[in-house]
């Protein structure tokens, strides 16, 4: 399983902070792909995405166990 | 002190003075703050309230980062890093940068530095609340989207 974490106006287009789908396997751009085919997330492509709380790009593959967290621009200070 | 503590994510009022000691070093002649908050008018336009959402293992993450950043570039300086989320009014203290140099030149830079690191890579959100209506605010340094995928890690187009 990974754990998908959703922030701000994406948690707010879902109405869901976190998600728990069995795509281990996955690049991060197929989960992408996942994720806008089955939910309403019309501004997920203006995302950075980080990997267990780093930063990660379009290309990585997810393995099981890993939380993703798409984070929209951020908003800080 | 414990490195961590330099780092925070708090739901709870900052305190200038807590922070300002966590830098406080003998071999130090300056210590630069910078105090963030809540503006009512951004373009004519009235804001309530704002509401803030971290993702807080991770903002403190890249809060390390930063301190990292500058003691590398800075070398010499210490610097806290404080900020609040969940509701705040207008005037209220959203973020606290305290930064000790041996030279206060430096103290200056860094924090500026600093504040502007946490506008690129810290996973924090703010939302306004208006009369009219509500929106999560991102893009402040009007960059639309990532267009290399990721924020500059590097930092170096802030030199």
């Amino acid at each position: 399983m990974i754990k998908i974490l959703l922030f701000a106006e994406l948690q707010e287009q879902t109405g869901l902070d976190e998600i728990s789908v069995d795509k281990a396997g996955l690049t991060v751009s197929e989960l992408k792909t996942w994720l806008m085919e089955n939910y309403e997330l019309p501004t997920l492509n203006n995302s950075m995405i980080a990997i267990n709380e780093s930063y990660a790009s379009e290309t990585d593959r997810l393995k099981d166990g890993d939380i993703i967290a798409f984070i929209p621009p951020v908003s800080g200070g | 002190m414990l490195e961590e503590t330099l780092f925070e994510i708090l739901e709870t009022p900052l305190s200038l003075d807590d922070i300002v000691a966590k830098v406080v070093r003998r071999d130090c002649g300056a210590i630069s703050t910078f105090i963030g908050t809540v503006r009512e008018l951004t373009h004519g336009k009235k804001t309530l309230k704002l509401e803030y959402q971290a993702y807080k293992p991770m903002a403190i993450k890249m809060l390390e980062q930063i301190g990292k950043e500058v003691e590398e570039k800075w070398p010499g300086a210490t610097i806290a890093i404080s900020h609040r989320v969940g509701t705040l009014e207008i005037t209220d203290v959203a973020v606290i940068i305290a930064v000790s140099t041996p030279h206060r030149k430096a103290a200056y830079e860094a924090n500026e530095y600093a504040m502007e690191r946490i506008k690129q890579i810290v996973p924090i959100w703010k939302k306004e609340f208006w009369e009219d209506g509500t929106q999560w605010v991102g893009d402040q340094l009007e960059k639309t989207a990532y267009p290399e995928g990721a924020p500059q890690l590097g930092g170096e187009s802030n030199d």
